[in-house]
């Protein structure tokens, strides 16, 4: 049960090469063994979207996800965004439109929206709701959320 | 008004960390030494534990400790106290209620045994190595079932599952108005059961120091200060030998108020074992072990007169308080029972409660507290009022309710509304809504084979009263400033809100003023975050704070320029002789108040104010949903098309955050109206374990909310703050429900309970049959 497997996967643009459990899950090597805590765990079976990250270019579920599943992966989370004091554009349009509350929700949002926004730059509305329909927010009725993403769009489709 | 005070849309100061994954939740802490405990839970309902063998836990790897209920009983150890229970004859019962269970359990997910070890999967690997042995017990589900006659019981001391009857209102004039009424219109309804659900699961770190004797609890909680109290109570010990530390919390919504047997656990592990314990709750536990809300069943009776006049109101609540009364469980059945006057003139009210125990987790405040129970009975009371005498719903409303010239005006509950223009708040959100263009929009659902229905609801709330409020405020001698307030922020963003009061009302800038909240030792005391009423609360304690400073620094002012303190005007930010252009800035007064060579022998150095808020009466925020739907009469497939909220919350402090409260609150109705269904079996298996089978609502599931804020006066408020954070939880519920039965009325639908799932709908218009 505790056989340790080498695993080497790129984060945010840095190697790491960890030992590690086989069952150690995508979103616990990130928080635990990499001290990455910006990636939440809301509900550990894939339905909150809390933990998503962006595995290879596109969004997913870290906690769908065995650690050794995502050797050789290049991952982007939350904390390769912008910083405290140079936000990038998403999460300055978040903080504008007031898209976050509690904020547990919000790295996961994030990096959803940068996936939905790399495929379909100009989304509509609809595209929108249908593409943070995977990530639950119980703060804001997601009406903000929607808001910021829109604005993002709006910008690209200008 | 400054560029960051009262009034402004300001970006919030928690934005940047919460952006960048630096906020700190309980489970990105971790202290050195630290020990990790998982909970085993009960699969039963109710059971016998015939045996209990934890030395197979006990002896696998890793393992440090492994505790039951009789370890914590040998410790004198209890669990959470129940600190609201109605004391009127006869008096409540409120059960012991252990941190692990003693001999028996009565809900599933109710702690049995904690496994302590090095590693979180070492502990949850352990606890499969305990052995159980349970004698089923019959097992009751759902308020009705537990006062039948012959239902299983639970306590001995709670004949008929009765832990509490509490009354309010004049019987006999009710009964009186019954008699003497043209028409009486009766509902029976479920307003239903549900699983909280924030999105950061909750945990715990505790922490204790031998040499001080003091535990220090680390959790995501709404309510520091009571929970410091509270973990006095279960050890038998002086509050003040517990530290409660709060920092950035996932959402709240009344589900961390409460404290829960997990925190005196981790703090009693800590102690026992000399290191750090913490304990992270999986979704799965979270379903089984937080406490869920609403749950109750009630009948209403409504008198009306020839002219739909309304007469009386007779109220029977059967309120589930699951297997134990948690510490605030009896706070939601009883507390805003107000609500039921609603904006009416409604001369007669009772309403009996009845408390029940069932093997289910314990119930305990959700956003509204009560408020939404009530308004939704009254409000779908009235629509049927409306059908069955005839009339026209926005007309029976406008009949009844209060007049603005009314106010004060006491209602039979006991509440003096001291404003409100509710007849005009109806009027604009029917405006607001395109309620006259509704039958067009109706047509052309038909046209495409939909079903298409409007409903609104009014109401008027209470917020804000019943506790004192304090507040702290001091400043440095660099002229920041610094707030501490035992309110506790769990998304509302108090950092930013309080901050915009003292920038309003110092003159400073948003980032010179900190905001401390969450840390037992460093604020004083406090009620925590709850009722809607941290900010017309905290905003004034605050208030009175600043006066206390400014008082003080126009004396140090009057010093320094030789002046009298009559005569110093405070204004923009600086200390000015009337009528002069002599003045001192506020940094050189706050250098000059830290240096007592510059201060006169009466003025001590420092310039710190406190502020303790007794507010006169409450606030009562009021507005009017309105809510369209459509549905599919082939599927009963709802779809919420557009939601309209127009309210009066006083004068608004940052009103995109509160527009963003108006939202979420809306959201959670709609999501407790039509989507969440905490479904037991009647073996006490919660069937809606996990979110795949409880729905909670998404982006796709709604509309844009629109909402248009119409402020009156606050007179009972020095700010001129209401309350805002329940109004959108305890509007939309009525709204939604009362469009879908306009939806389905061409089918002879009278009621469907909550919540409005399609299989619901669908059976409700002989779909299903």
């Amino acid at each position: 049960m505790t056989e340790q497997h080498a695993i080497e996967m790129v984060v945010n643009g840095v190697t790491y090469a960890r030992k590690v459990e086989a069952r150690l899950l995508l979103v616990d090597f990130l928080r635990d063994t990499l001290g990455l805590t910006g990636t939440h765990i809301g509900c550990e079976h894939g339905v909150c979207g809390a933990c998503t990250v962006i595995v290879n270019g596109a969004s997913a579920r870290s906690c769908l996800c065995f650690a050794v599943q995502a050797d050789g992966a290049v991952i982007e989370t939350v904390e390769g965004l912008g910083s405290v004091d140079d936000l990038d554009p998403v999460q300055q349009a978040f903080r504008v439109h007031h898209a976050l509350q509690c904020g547990f929700c919000t790295p996961g949002m994030l990096m959803t929206t940068i996936d939905l926004l790399r495929k379909c730059p100009s989304a509509t509305d609809d595209d929108i709701r249908n593409g943070l329909s995977g990530n639950l927010c119980r703060c804001t009725g997601y009406d903000n959320i929607v808001r910021a993403v829109r604005a993002m769009a709006g910008e690209r489709r200008e | 008004m400054t560029k960051f005070g009262i009034g402004q849309s300001v970006p919030r100061k928690e934005d940047p960390r919460l952006l960048t994954g630096r906020g700190r939740f309980v489970d990105d802490r971790n202290l050195p030494d630290q020990l990790h405990a998982h909970i085993l839970r009960s699969p039963h309902a109710h059971a016998r534990i015939a045996r209990l063998d934890v030395g197979g836990a006990r002896s696998a790897a890793g393992v440090v400790a492994v505790a039951t209920g009789a370890d914590l009983a040998a410790d004198g150890i209890g669990g959470p106290p129940c600190v609201f229970m109605p004391e009127d004859s006869p008096p409540g019962y409120a059960p012991p209620y252990p941190a692990l269970a003693q001999g028996r359990v009565r809900h599933v997910g109710e702690g049995i045994a904690m496994v302590v070890a090095e590693t979180a999967n070492e502990a949850a690997d352990a606890a499969e190595e305990i052995v159980v042995e349970y004698e089923p017990l019959p097992v009751v589900v759902g308020p009705e079932s537990a006062v039948m006659p012959g239902a299983p019981q639970l306590w001995d001391r709670a004949p008929g599952n009765v832990s509490f009857t509490w009354q309010a209102g004049d019987a006999s004039a009710v009964a009186e108005a019954l008699a003497g009424a043209a028409r009486i219109i009766h509902l029976e309804e479920d307003n239903n059961r549900v699983v909280i659900s924030a999105i950061e699961p909750r945990a715990a770190l505790g922490d204790h120091d031998s040499q001080s004797e003091r535990g220090t609890l680390y959790i995501g909680s709404q309510m520091p200060h009571p929970i410091k109290d509270d973990l006095g109570v279960a050890f038998g010990l002086p509050a003040d030998r517990f530290r409660v530390v709060v920092e950035d919390v996932g959402g709240g919504f009344g589900a961390k108020n409460a404290t829960y047997p997990e925190y005196v656990l981790v703090l009693w592990a800590a102690r026992k074992l000399a290191r750090p314990v913490k304990w992270c709750a999986s979704r799965a536990e979270a379903f089984l072990s937080d406490y869920h809300g609403r749950a109750n069943r009630t009948t209403f009776d409504l008198a009306l007169d020839e002219e739909g006049r309304f007469l009386g109101l007779e109220v029977d609540v059967l309120a589930d308080l699951g297997a134990y009364v948690s510490s605030r469980g009896a706070v939601s059945p009883i507390f805003n029972q107000t609500a039921l006057a609603g904006p009416y003139t409604t001369p007669a009210i009772h309403v009996r409660v009845r408390g029940v125990f069932t093997n289910t987790v314990p119930t305990d405040v959700y956003r509204g507290a009560g408020r939404p129970e009530a308004i939704y009975g009254l409000e779908r009371l009235i629509d049927l009022a409306a059908a069955e005498l005839g009339l026209d719903r926005v007309d029976l409303r406008r009949r009844n309710l209060i007049a603005p010239e009314s106010f004060p005006y006491e209602t039979p509950l006991g509440l003096i509304y001291d404003s409100g223009q509710f007849a005009d708040n109806l009027d604009a959100g029917l405006a607001r809504a395109d309620w006259d263009g509704f039958a067009a929009r109706r047509a052309a659902a038909e046209q495409r084979g939909r079903l298409r229905g409007i409903g609104f609801t009014n109401y008027v709330e209470r917020c804000g009263a019943g506790v004192t409020q304090g507040a702290e405020l001091r400043i440095a001698a660099d002229g920041r400033a610094e707030v501490l307030i035992g309110t506790m922020s769990n998304g509302q963003g108090h950092e930013t809100a309080y901050a915009q009061v003292v920038a309003e009302l110092l003159g400073l800038d948003l980032d010179s003023v900190s905001v401390v909240e969450g840390d037992t030792d460093r604020v004083a005391e406090g009620e925590g975050t709850g009722g809607s009423r941290s900010i017309p609360l905290g905003g004034a304690a605050i208030s009175l704070a600043a006066d206390e400073v400014i008082d003080k620094a126009r004396r140090i002012a009057a010093h320094l320029m030789e002046a009298a303190p009559a005569d110093i005007e405070f204004t923009g930010g600086r200390f000015a002789i009337a009528g002069t252009d002599r003045h001192r800035s506020w940094t050189e007064i706050a250098a000059a108040a830290h240096d007592p060579s510059r201060l006169p022998a009466d003025i001590a150095p420092g310039l710190d104010g406190a502020g303790e808020f007794v507010p006169p009466n409450h606030t009562f925020p009021a507005g009017c949903h309105v809510c369209e739907v459509e549905i599919d009469p082939e599927t009963g497939g709802l779809q919420i098309v557009a939601y309209t909220i127009v309210h009066d919350f006083g004068r608004l402090l940052n009103p995109m955050l509160l527009a963003g409260q108006v939202h979420g609150g809306v959201v959670q109705g709609l999501g407790q109206a039509a989507f969440e269904h905490t479904a037991y079996g009647t073996d006490g298996q919660l069937l809606a374990g996990s979110w795949m089978d409880y729905c909670l609502p998404r982006a796709d599931d709604l509309p844009a909310i629109g909402f248009t804020s119409r402020p009156t006066p606050c007179p009972s408020n020095p700010l001129g703050f209401k309350g805002c954070g329940e109004a959108g939880a305890a509007g939309s519920p009525p709204a939604l429900a009362n469009a879908v039965m306009d939806a389905v009325a061409p089918y002879g639908v009278r009621h469907i309970d909550l919540p409005l799932t399609p299989e619901r709908i669908w059976r409700a218009i002989g779909r299903g049959t």
